[in-house]
């Protein structure tokens, strides 16, 4: 048992220590690279039509719940991926979820 | 609920160590202030309560927390999780008040995004069966406060697996979308992370157009004894009204039985935020049919049929107002059951994100 909560632990550890350390070339890289993400994002989440994300909203994420009231752009984005794998939504609407709650 | 479990560290020291893991999580993640500024926060979410249950003359008082945090790290990983506190307040007769607290993991898990179509999932999660266990467990969005008889099914006794799973969508377009989950998990009696060997799977089909989802389960338990599990979900929303309708249908070894219930939020009377609007009346019906005695597939004993009938009623800022009364039918007694509940629904970001 608590070899498996060392596993667990230093599982955990590894993850979050990977993921900050990919995250750095992230921090360091520059406002160009920002830019490019910003427009790749921008491609991707051009919804087919401009209430796409609301659709996908209303056909994923109302089916059990309201939508949240006031909801921060900050928490847009950990909503939309907490979306993704919850309600199993394709990237397409995963980007188009992320518009309609981050315009 | 996790039930059965055989600790050797205490519950609290596990549960110090899983929040301590936590809390390194996000120390790392604040290594660089310019890594937190590119990539989305981490948030704090969940539901806080306070519920009571009358059944049969007996009162039961639960204050109840369920934090749900998400934390994503780069872009194509996240660490979620969710917790459950409880505490039970309860009358002995002739002897006041007493009270047990109840403490657990529901989940701690990694997923890794593995393309547009898959998601790969690691560490404690929801076991995918039918659809309560991983949509509407969460105080705020159940539409009764109380499990359905049949939750028992293919929830592998602690309603969570730990290992692996792979999840994700098909397709998807305007007429019809197919998803799918598929896991396999360890045994473990490690106290907040308790779970039984098994595998299983799900698959569903949504029909946006009518609103209309259609899904089958399967899972099986590796323990001791070999057993499988099938379900199946029907859930309709016609698009752009208050209606909702949700049923199952569960089959183990040795029972079977269904739940239904239909809800309308009442968004006619001057929209949903009017006074009127804000109400929801809501209806359950459950059955369970026994065919042989036992004591581990959590359905109840005889059969037995169950009536709900409640009202929700949704204030602004994320409460809610419920109360509901049932009628339970079992060979051993009918009893009454009475609910209410008033839960707050919270959604806060970690920090600020300058996107």
């Amino acid at each position: 048992m608590k070899s498996l909560e060392t596993i667990t632990l230093g599982l955990a550890l590894s993850i979050s220590a990977l993921a900050a350390a990919s995250s750095m070339p992230l921090a360091q890289s520059d406002t160009h690279s920002q830019t490019q993400t910003s427009s790749k994002l921008s491609r991707a989440s051009h919804p087919a039509s401009p209430d796409r994300g609301q659709r996908v909203f209303q056909q994923n994420c109302a089916r059990c719940h309201s939508a949240p009231e006031g909801l921060s752009p900050s928490a847009s984005g950990a909503v939309a991926r907490h979306m993704r794998v919850r309600a199993n939504l394709s990237e397409a609407d995963f980007r188009a979820l992320l518009h309609f709650l981050n315009p | 609920m996790k039930t059965d479990r055989v600790n050797k560290l205490s519950p609290t020291h596990q549960l110090a160590r899983a929040v301590s893991a936590l809390a390194l999580l996000f120390a790392l993640c604040g290594l660089s202030r310019n890594a937190i500024a590119q990539q989305d926060p981490a948030i704090i979410s969940g539901g806080i309560g306070f519920l009571t249950t009358t059944n049969g003359g007996n009162t039961n008082f639960i204050p109840e927390v369920k934090p749900v945090a998400v934390l994503p790290l780069g872009d194509h990983l996240q660490i979620e999780t969710r917790a459950t506190v409880l505490s039970n307040f309860f009358h002995r007769t002739g002897d006041g008040y007493d009270h047990f607290t109840f403490k657990t993991m529901d989940y701690l898990q990694a997923d890794v995004k593995a393309g547009s179509h898959a998601t790969i999932v690691a560490g404690q999660f929801l076991t995918p069966f039918g659809t309560y266990n991983e949509r509407l467990t969460q105080i705020w969005n159940q539409t009764f406060q109380d499990l359905p008889l049949i939750y028992g099914v293919g929830s592998m006794n602690t309603g969570s697996g730990l290992g692996g799973m792979v999840r994700g969508n098909v397709f998807a377009n305007d007429r019809a979308s197919v998803s799918y989950a598929a896991y396999y998990s360890g045994n473990s009696t490690s106290g907040y992370f308790g779970a039984e060997r098994s595998s299983g799977g799900q698959a569903q089909v949504y029909l946006p157009e009518s609103g209309l989802e259609i899904g089958a389960s399967y899972g099986r338990s590796l323990g001791a004894v070999h057993e499988n599990f099938e379900g199946m979900h029907l859930w309709w929303q016609p698009i752009d009204t208050g209606f909702r309708f949700r049923s199952e249908f569960g089959h183990a070894p040795n029972a079977k039985g269904y739940w239904f219930e239909t809800d309308y939020r009442l968004q006619q009377l001057g929209g949903a935020d009017s006074a009127l609007g804000r109400l929801e009346p809501v209806f359950r019906m459950q059955q369970t049919f026994r065919d042989a005695p036992d004591n581990n597939d959590g359905l109840p004993f005889v059969n037995t049929k169950r009536a709900d009938l409640g009202l929700d009623y949704h204030l602004p800022h994320e409460i809610r107002v419920h109360t509901s009364y049932g009628r339970q039918f079992a060979p051993d007694g009918n009893v009454n059951i009475w609910e209410t509940s008033l839960v707050y629904r919270l959604l806060i970001p970690t920090w600020k994100s300058k996107h």
